[in-house]
């Protein structure tokens, strides 16, 4: 478990500790970016959205990616994802599957909640038979047995966000990227969801690499909390979380690990000011 | 390793019933009431508006009638909403009409069919290959601002005075409309449905059917309506123009009213053709109607 030791990382070094041979890993790694550079534009224009970055998630663990606006957390998960590719440097997944949920729940809007569960599992060849049965289970995993005939306009947004949840779980992946995806619920429906996040990344042993810009949110779910700089993101503080129980976002582990958070968030912005 | 979660907070069952209770207060109710009053109501809603309508239409040709515009109310050229409606039933217990109107739904079908197919290819095609698109972008707006009846001298020379004559500048009109609907549709295709649908894994043919096509049925569909409207008014003009020796359609018995200076049958033909007309547009309304409602894309007033 030294990958969840904590250490101050420092990009160079980093990138030398990681700097393994393409396609070796180590079984404890679940991804593994090293040296991440991700430019936008060219010339004087051009943005620095993430500077060599690297980072090591391990097996089963819960990675929360914290920073403020400009820190690249979009664009590392898109990196991760396969959807964008970087300027520089290395994503090593080792063949796992990676599916993605995003702010919004994208869900297909003429397709029912099972529907759109099905195509998740259609686009991985599953036959048509099993479907409708993997379909009902992965909607009944996330509360959702009842509503499995309602059209996405039709369930609230922390439903739909459910529904998006049950069909990244169809995707069959070991990695889920999380791209603030209870941001734009209310704190109630929020609360009920870390609740069935945690249940359910424990019960299939996923890893998680979760963006937020709420650091009580990451301080709520993560085992690990990584702090981004802005504008180029790179890491700059990793907080373990101490296992001690259940956590709540309003028990006290959870807010002393948040300030501290925050304290080192705004010293980075002042920076920036 | 794998399982180091934190286990739960509070034990399964008072989470579960906290979540469903949420649900349940966030849908409220969803149950639709079957009372017959309202559905009564809903009913005479749907249907006063057309009966108006009626009225209105049957009002102002009475007004025509009564203003004696011919001046000439002796030689009974101009005649009554209630002699025109007699004449029409009269005309609906005879063959002919019935044949007519069979002849111009079939052309009807096939150069929709045809426009559909045709468009719908082009559509498909030019929205996938982005340099086809910027050259063939223009000419596709361009045709579509063409009047359909200028083509027929075209048409005529090149096809004889044959129903080939009509289709042809029926999909000439309608094609265009129907391939820039899907054009349209496959532009408007939401990004972030496009992202999440290749994470899943769809390309290619599959990202296509299962993503982009329903994406742009909306689009597609309004462009199918534009396209069905070009149709059948190429239609009409062309049975006016091209006369097919030994056919009977809608066009010819309005051609032969014109001859026996029939204004009371021609007013009948008209009546038969804005019928038909209304009927297919209602379908159109309909369906778009049933696609906006599946897609919760109708605001509360269009769902009462």
């Amino acid at each position: 478990m030294n990958v969840l030791q904590r250490y101050r990382p420092d990009p160079r070094s980093a990138a030398q500790l990681d700097g393994r041979r393409p396609g070796h890993t180590d079984g404890d790694a679940a991804v593994r970016l090293s040296d991440i550079t991700k430019v936008y534009g060219r010339g004087p224009a051009a943005v620095h959205a993430v500077d060599r970055l690297s980072l090591t998630v391990g097996q089963g663990e819960f990675v929360c990616i914290v920073g403020a606006s400009g820190c690249g957390k979009s664009t590392l998960l898109s990196i991760v994802a396969g959807l964008d590719t970087p300027t520089a440097g290395q994503v090593d997944t080792a063949g796992r599957r990676v599916a993605i949920m995003f702010q919004e729940p994208a869900l297909f809007p003429w397709l029912t909640a099972r529907r759109n569960v099905e195509l998740a599992l259609r686009a991985l060849d599953v036959p048509k038979a099993q479907r409708k049965r993997r379909a009902g289970e992965l909607l009944d995993a996330v509360h959702l047995g009842d509503f499995t005939d309602k059209r996405p306009h039709e369930l609230s947004g922390g439903m739909r966000q459910r529904v998006a949840l049950a069909r990244a779980l169809a995707q069959d992946a070991d990695v889920l990227l999380m791209d603030e995806p209870f941001g734009a619920l209310d704190a109630m429906t929020r609360d009920l969801l870390h609740d069935e996040l945690d249940r359910i990344c424990s019960e299939r042993s996923l890893t998680v690499l979760f963006v937020t810009h709420n650091v009580r949110e990451a301080a709520r779910l993560g085992d690990r909390i990584v702090l981004l700089s802005s504008r180029p993101g790179r890491v700059i503080e990793e907080y373990d979380v101490p296992r001690s129980g259940p956590r709540r976002i309003d028990s006290a582990s959870v807010a002393n690990l948040a300030s501290q958070v925050t304290d080192r968030l705004r010293e980075e912005m002042r920076r920036h000011g | 390793m794998a399982s180091t979660k934190t286990p739960p907070s509070r034990d399964a069952t008072s989470e579960n019933s906290a979540i469903a209770g949420l649900d349940s207060l966030e849908l409220g109710d969803l149950t639709k009431s079957r009372d017959p009053a309202r559905i009564a109501r809903k009913a005479w809603s749907a249907t006063w508006p057309k009966l108006l309508a009626i009225g209105l239409v049957l009002g102002a040709w009475q007004l025509f009638y009564l203003s004696n515009f011919h001046g000439d109310s002796d030689t009974g050229l101009v005649e009554g909403p209630g002699a025109g409606l007699a004449n029409l039933w009269d005309q609906a217990q005879h063959a002919q009409l019935w044949q007519a109107i069979g002849t111009t739904i079939r052309t009807a079908v096939i150069g929709y069919l045809l426009a559909m197919l045709i468009g719908s290819v082009i559509g498909a095609i030019v929205s996938r290959i982005p340099p086809l698109r910027a050259a063939t972008g223009s000419i596709i707006s361009g045709l579509q601002t063409m009047p359909s009846i200028a083509w027929f001298p075209f048409a005529i020379i090149l096809f004889g005075t044959t129903e080939a004559a009509i289709l042809f500048v029926m999909v000439l009109g309608a094609a265009p409309s129907i391939a820039n609907g899907l054009i349209t549709g496959v532009d408007y295709t939401p990004p972030l449905l496009l992202r999440a649908g290749r994470t899943m894994g769809l390309r290619g043919i599959s990202l296509y059917r299962h993503l982009i096509l329903p994406a742009s049925l909306p689009a597609y569909l309004a462009g199918l309506k534009q396209g069905w409207a070009f149709a059948w008014r190429s239609l009409m003009a062309g049975q006016l123009l091209v006369i097919i020796v030994g056919s009977l359609s809608l066009g010819i018995l309005l051609n032969n009213a014109q001859d026996n200076q029939d204004l009371t049958g021609a007013i009948s033909i008209m009546i038969v053709i804005l019928v038909i007309g209304i009927v297919v547009d209602a379908i159109f309304s309909k369906t778009d109607l049933a696609v906006r409602r599946r897609r919760g894309l109708l605001t509360d007033a269009q769902t009462a």
